[in-house]
């Protein structure tokens, strides 16, 4: 097993638990990252406000994270057409099957959803193939 | 205005725990999704700590928050699902993490996010509903 970090990891994962069931308690809110960004840049709805917080909140996260500790340098070999590519994938899956891994992973499955848990069945077997094609068939470096 | 606070709060949180747990690092993403490489199963753990959270705090909260669930498993569902995890085992990103990696300063994580929104402006234009929530 390559770079495991199974405490951090797991830390990292019950703050993002906390950081979703914040958002229910307090605003009613699902945190789910693809659907709270559509909502604000894509499709404004009239509740933008706590939309644009969440999502400054995030980015401002890894801001604070880089001051200090190192950012994680680019991929070399890894082209932008195919972060492109990836960005539109993600951008139009997310919209077709309405979540992310954030909406159907975190709070999908935390409300014993079927549903989101086929989406999340589906999503990671796709993206282990995606990986399987691109990294060991294509062989392009990421 | 409180809620607006509250929402930032609670983006931070969320993004904190994104990088303690090595998700802004797209390759950290992709050694999980590569089975048959080195596998890394840390992602395993983090979706395995926030599910542990929300899955025994979130059935009595939504039993006071009045919040509609579509149920309904079709090929929406589906298809939208499998093209988002093409997507993601392509680049490594996922919404989240792409949105805290912008602080990698890496063209990479801006070019990806532009073309996610891109992808999002395709999905309204094809006619696909937008978000409930």
């Amino acid at each position: 097993m390559n770079n495991f970090t199974p405490l951090a990891s797991l830390a990292g994962g019950v703050l993002i638990g906390l950081a979703a069931l914040w958002l229910l308690a307090v605003n009613g809110r699902i945190a789910g990252v693809s659907t709270i960004l559509h909502g604000l840049v894509v499709q404004p709805s009239e509740d933008r406000a706590w939309r644009a917080a969440f999502v400054a909140g995030l980015v401002a996260a890894g801001f604070a994270w880089t001051l200090f500790a190192s950012p994680n340098p680019p991929r070399e070999g890894f082209s932008l057409g195919w972060a492109a590519l990836a960005g539109l994938l993600v951008g139009y899956g997310t919209r077709l099957g309405s979540g992310c891994t954030s909406g159907h992973g975190v709070c999908g499955l935390g409300r014993r959803s079927l549903r989101s848990l086929v989406a999340v069945c589906v999503f990671m077997a796709t993206g282990m193939i995606a990986v399987f094609i691109s990294r060991h068939l294509l062989e392009i470096p990421s | 205005m409180r809620l607006s606070i509250s929402a930032f709060g609670a983006g931070l949180l969320f993004g904190i725990g994104l990088w303690l747990s090595g998700m802004a690092n797209p390759r950290k993403v992709l050694d999980f999704l590569d089975v048959t490489g080195a596998w890394d199963a840390s992602l395993l753990l983090v979706m395995g700590g926030a599910v542990a959270v929300t899955f025994f705090a979130f059935p009595p909260l939504l039993k006071i928050k009045s919040l509609k669930f579509p149920k309904e498993i079709d090929w929406r569902l589906v298809l939208g699902a499998a093209i988002f995890g093409l997507g993601w085992g392509l680049g490594g990103y996922c919404p989240g993490p792409a949105l805290t990696a912008l602080a990698n300063l890496s063209a990479e994580a801006f070019v990806f996010v532009g073309a996610m929104v891109a992808g999002g402006l395709f999905a309204k234009i094809a006619g696909i509903p937008g978000p409930g929530r």
